[in-house]
């Protein structure tokens, strides 16, 4: 092999992570104050939410599918959560089990609409986010969850939070330093390591893969295309479900304004993840890192006080850098949609 | 003797290192249909593309009415009068408009003013139709016509040009027996007005009721060429499929007991049912040309489809696959052919794309892969199919044609079954390969049986106990593979011989 090609091997295989350290170093000569504990929790803690349902839509990239609803599966969960508990007063078990029932009901309908209706992934999963959107304010017609809001029928809404449940969002481990980690972050870890070993290690995880480079062939094979597919989807919603979750417990009220960036933030991560390692495919550890990548960005921003309009279109030319670093430099034919 | 309207002489075309044509030399006069003949792979598509400009030859030279014909691109094929209709019917209609606009579609990219007079294209349209016998409202969208007006629509807006020479690329391959009626009507008509005719098909009742004269292709080159009546269907299938006397070495085993019985089994609505029995050990290979049933059939067995009618029994029990997860389970697998598009998984390495079907024996507490026993597996199926490569994590599409089937094919071989098809097994594969494939498939054959579907005989010699032929979507003849009468074979084949064929040639 000619040194030439092994250098550009080098670059779409490591290019990616030098960016990162590069993006490290200068961020901490402008400011020292960014290599910190705090600073590294704090950046953990804001991409933990995007980051799982970054990993919930890798699932379905593997299998060539796209899911653009798992935003509104969020936004949805918290809003369900907070009804839950403030309206219906109960606990916080049941507001967690009614999220991640909601969050596989959505999950198998997209599948079924893909899969049996035959209605193309964008579109079901599109039509399924303006569907959530409308229907998590239709019980509190358009309002904010929180405690003493008052509802249709004039009474005050006298449910509070459950003090377990805010703890999934707020409750810091002491490592280190005391109440250093959030359990928030630690659900990321846990769920990034899960989806990896699922995807990577396990044959349900290979046979996906299988699916999303060549179906035809995989359906030959014997494999229930099928229901993979479907279950893709359902990983999807229940991770996108245990976003929202984190994101209640986190703003303690089901807040109908938060909740706008989750799916371009999360998308961005799963395909910035495609530049990983020169994978150039959608895989668990390059989400994570692409979710990383997005935090330490803002957050270094963040602290040059740099505008947010200008942090979205950052956001923005990253991931178009990141595709060139997948598709031109690695030379493949992509195998994500055109 | 008809002029010649179009001369072609020593005609080559490689791609890369792959000579496709190698040097053709044809007339087609003006006033017949000529029909073209010849296996996948022979170079059929790629003279057709010569002719209508979608490649340039290499060399040789074609004249179209005496004058030298090389056109740049297609838009100057159909200018100088050589139209074609493809296969794929939708390449020669705009589905969203109407017929008239169809009909008119070249004069409306030509022309330059801006506005549209709906009444005087609806007139002009209607005038084109008529020419061609066309009886249809041409204010009717395309996308809601059936195929087979379709296609009368976009031969119609072909002879709107007044052409020389049409080119009709398997036109009745999706055209049900009354549909096919019409458009042979369409083909006597502009017969009679002078135009050549190029009829591409391997429907042996089509070409009895059109053709003039017979080419057969094979390897690039013309093989064959039957112009005087009765012309010689069987010599013309012959000519296709050829027949070099290769070495064959075939042992065949005393039969077994029956392993897949099929009763009464019928594969399309207007096909005759018929019986099949294949027993534990034997190597059955079917032959019969594109478009035979021979792939239905393995759909059928695979549980792809279901059939019209019959029943099918497995070691004696009855058996009817749902999907081929199903029949993998009852163990019929089936090695599909088109590697590229059903069988490779191009992101997967070799050992991956080995172990695909059978990832459940490899895999053990909470489904985590047992890399080791992966491993072990794809070692010995790479030793056992002679697999040319650095080792077993190379990725698939590094591989040669050849050793990418032997992992196609190998995948299947790796577990015990009790039917194994596999279908085109030697498609795109060097003489190496073939051997190696072939010994594979006899060596692991006393514990099942094996069924082989393949369009050349010659690979049906080879590697066959016994070798069935497929006509029309039935069986059309049995020939244990000792001293086999290959004209009678051949016969079977082209479908001369069957009454079955015969009264399916009623209707034209």
């Amino acid at each position: 092999m000619k040194p030439e090609t092994s250098l550009a091997d080098l670059a779409i295989r490591y290019g990616f992570l030098l960016l990162m350290a590069g993006l490290i170093v200068v961020f901490a000569i402008a400011r020292p104050a960014f290599v910190s504990p705090q600073s590294a929790v704090f950046i953990l803690q804001s991409v933990a939410i995007t980051g799982i349902l970054a990993l919930g839509v890798t699932a379905t990239l593997v299998v060539d599918g796209f899911d653009l609803s798992i935003g509104a599966v969020a936004t949805s969960a918290m809003m369900l959560s907070a009804y839950v508990m403030v309206v219906w007063e109960m606990g916080a078990v049941a507001a967690v089990v009614l999220c991640l029932a909601l969050g596989a009901a959505v999950g198998l309908i997209n599948g079924l609409l893909i899969v049996k209706m035959r209605v193309p992934d964008l579109l079901a999963t599109l039509g399924m986010m303006f569907l959530l959107v409308g229907l998590q304010r239709i019980p509190t017609e358009g309002n904010s969850i929180s405690t003493g809001m008052v509802l249709s029928d004039g009474r005050n809404a006298t449910g509070t939070f459950a003090p377990e449940f805010l703890m999934l969002g707020r409750y810091r481990i002491d490592f280190i330093l005391p109440d250093l980690v959030p359990l928030s972050v630690v659900f990321l870890l846990a769920i990034a390591v899960l989806v990896w070993v699922f995807l990577e290690k396990t044959r349900h995880g290979r046979v996906m893969y299988a699916i999303g480079s060549n179906a035809q062939a995989s359906a030959l094979a014997g494999i229930n295309v099928a229901g993979y597919r479907v279950l893709a989807y359902v990983i999807s919603g229940v991770m996108a479900s245990i976003g929202g979750i984190l994101l209640s417990a986190r703003l303690g009220r089901g807040d109908v304004a938060s909740g706008n960036n989750l799916l371009l933030d999360s998308v961005a991560a799963a395909l910035i993840g495609f530049a990983v390692l020169g994978a150039a495919k959608p895989n668990a550890f390059g989400t994570a890192v692409g979710a990383l990548f997005v935090g330490i960005l803002l957050q270094g921003l963040t602290m040059l006080n740099a505008p947010y309009y200008t942090q979205d279109f950052i956001k923005g030319a990253v991931l178009v850098v990141a595709l060139v670093f997948t598709f031109a430099l690695s030379g493949r034919t992509g195998r994500a949609r055109g | 003797m008809p002029e010649t309207a179009i001369a072609i002489r020593g005609l080559t075309k490689a791609f890369g290192r792959n000579a496709v044509l190698r040097g053709i030399d044809l007339d087609l006069p003006a006033g017949q249909v000529t029909v073209l003949m010849g296996a996948n792979g022979a170079g059929k598509s790629t003279l057709v593309k010569v002719l209508c400009g979608v490649h340039r030859a290499d060399a040789g030279e074609v004249r179209l009415e005496g004058r030298p014909f090389a056109p740049a691109s297609p838009a100057a094929a159909l200018r100088a009068g050589v139209v074609t209709v493809h296969q794929n019917i939708n390449d020669g209609v705009v589905p969203d408009l109407d017929v008239a606009s169809n009909l008119l579609l070249d004069a409306l990219a030509e022309r330059r003013d801006i506005f549209l007079n709906a009444r005087a294209m609806r007139e002009e349209a209607r005038r084109i139709a008529a020419a061609v016998g066309l009886e249809i409202d041409v204010t009717r969208p395309v996308a809601g016509l059936t195929l087979a007006d379709r296609q009368l629509v976009a031969i119609a807006r072909a002879m709107a040009r007044r052409p020389k020479l049409l080119i009709l690329d398997e036109p009745t391959s999706s055209l049900s027996l009354t549909e096919a009626q019409r458009l042979f009507a369409l083909v006597d008509r502009l017969r009679s007005e002078g135009v050549a005719i190029l009829y591409i098909s391997h429907r042996m009742s089509d070409i009895r009721r059109l053709a003039d004269r017979i080419v057969s292709m094979r390897d690039g080159q013309i093989s064959g060429l039957s112009e005087t009546k009765p012309l010689d269907y069987a010599g013309a299938v012959r000519a296709m499929l050829g027949h070099e006397i290769t070495e064959v070495d075939i042992t065949i085993p005393p039969p077994g007991r029956p392993v897949l019985e099929a009763e009464g089994l019928q594969l399309r609505a207007e096909a005759l049912a018929f019986d099949l029995t294949l027993r534990e050990g034997e190597v059955v290979a079917i032959t019969g040309l594109v478009g035979s049933g021979k792939s239905e059939l393995a759909a059928v067995l695979f549980g792809l489809q279901p059939p019209v009618a019959g029943r099918l029994t497995l070691d004696g029990r009855a058996f009817a696959p749902g999907s081929p997860g199903q029949a993998v389970a009852s163990g019929v697998f089936l090695s599909a052919k088109d590697r590229r598009t059903n069988a490779v998984i191009p992101d997967f390495d070799i050992q991956k794309n080995l172990t695909l079907p059978f990832t459940r024996r490899y895999s053990g507490l909470l489904s985590l892969m047992r890399r080791a026993a992966e491993r072990a597996a794809a070692d010995r199926a790479i030793v056992d199919m002679g697999v040319v490569c650095q080792g077993p994590r190379d990725g698939i599409m590094t591989l040669s044609g050849g050793n990418q089937q032997k992992v196609v094919v190998g995948r299947w071989l790796a577990e015990a079954s009790r039917l194994l098809i596999l279908d085109e097994p030697f498609q795109g594969v060097d003489i190496q390969a073939r051997r190696d494939i072939c010994r594979r498939i006899r060596d692991s054959a006393p514990t099942r049986t094996t069924l082989v579907l393949c369009a050349e005989i010659d690979e049906a010699l080879e590697v066959a106990d016994r070798i069935l032929v497929m006509s029309e979507h039935r069986l059309a003849g049995s020939h244990r593979n000792e001293d086999i009468d290959l004209n009678l074979l051949m016969a079977q084949v082209a479908g001369t011989l069957s009454g079955a064929a015969q009264s399916m040639e009623e209707y034209a």
